[in-house]
């Protein structure tokens, strides 16, 4: 199955990534499986990942959430508006 | 009329905030500004602006659910929550809330209440602009 991966601030200067990367995945893969691919893709973002709030479809997510074929997964790392 | 809620990539306008709260049923409208601070660093540099980034998407979803949320506590007659992304200098408003309800104590406590869960959930970031051209992404645990 295929998902959106959407990273934002220091894990996407991390990635050194546009915004919004399609990655294939596992049918029945959870946020937690994505997780532990990620560094083998970029490095740099394992040690933000321990801080990282997963949404799935623009609602916060536990990492043992099973992802759907289309998903969009963004990493929130620690939020600072206002 | 609907709550405006939105993410802009233009100064804010605090009169127009107000004016879309503005309503007979209001006798308190409570307005909230947060603005970036002077700040120097250790080494002495100082702060040029902030450069917001956002998950607009999810975060306008957010803020409409935290408006629900404030409804559900106090009487809102009407709100406004209005936050930028990109550069926003010393001194300048990253973000406006404007809350009118019938009632003062309402209103204070409802705008309170709006930028403070906005703060702790919202899908908002914030990177320091530094005057040495240095840039840090600002860490809310420190």
């Amino acid at each position: 199955m295929r998902i959106t991966l959407r990273l934002f601030a220091v894990l996407r200067d991390a990635a050194g990534e546009a915004d919004g990367q399609q990655v294939e995945l596992a049918d029945g893969s959870r946020v937690a499986d994505l997780l532990s691919m990620l560094p083998m893709r970029w490095p740099a973002l394992a040690a933000h990942l321990p801080r990282v709030m997963p949404a799935v479809n623009r609602e916060y997510s536990s990492r043992d959430r099973v992802l759907a074929d289309g998903d969009e997964l963004a990493l929130i790392p620690p939020v600072s508006g206002g | 009329m609907d709550d405006w809620i939105e993410i802009l990539a233009t100064p804010l306008d605090a009169a127009a905030a107000i004016a879309s709260v503005t309503h007979p049923a209001a006798g308190g409208v409570d307005v909230f500004l947060g603005t970036t601070r002077a700040e120097r660093r250790g080494d002495g540099v100082e702060l040029l602006a902030l450069d917001y980034e956002a998950y607009a998407e999810m975060a306008v979803q957010q803020l409409r659910a935290i408006v629900a949320d404030a409804r559900t506590r106090w009487p809102v007659t009407r709100a406004c929550v209005l936050h930028r992304v990109g550069r926003v200098a010393v001194t300048e408003p990253s973000v406006i809330i404007a809350i009118a309800c019938p009632h003062r104590a309402e209103s204070f406590e409802a705008c309170r209440f709006v930028i403070d869960e906005l703060k702790r959930v919202a899908t908002i970031w914030k990177r320091e602009a530094w005057a040495d051209g240095g840039a840090s992404w600002v860490d809310p645990r420190r």
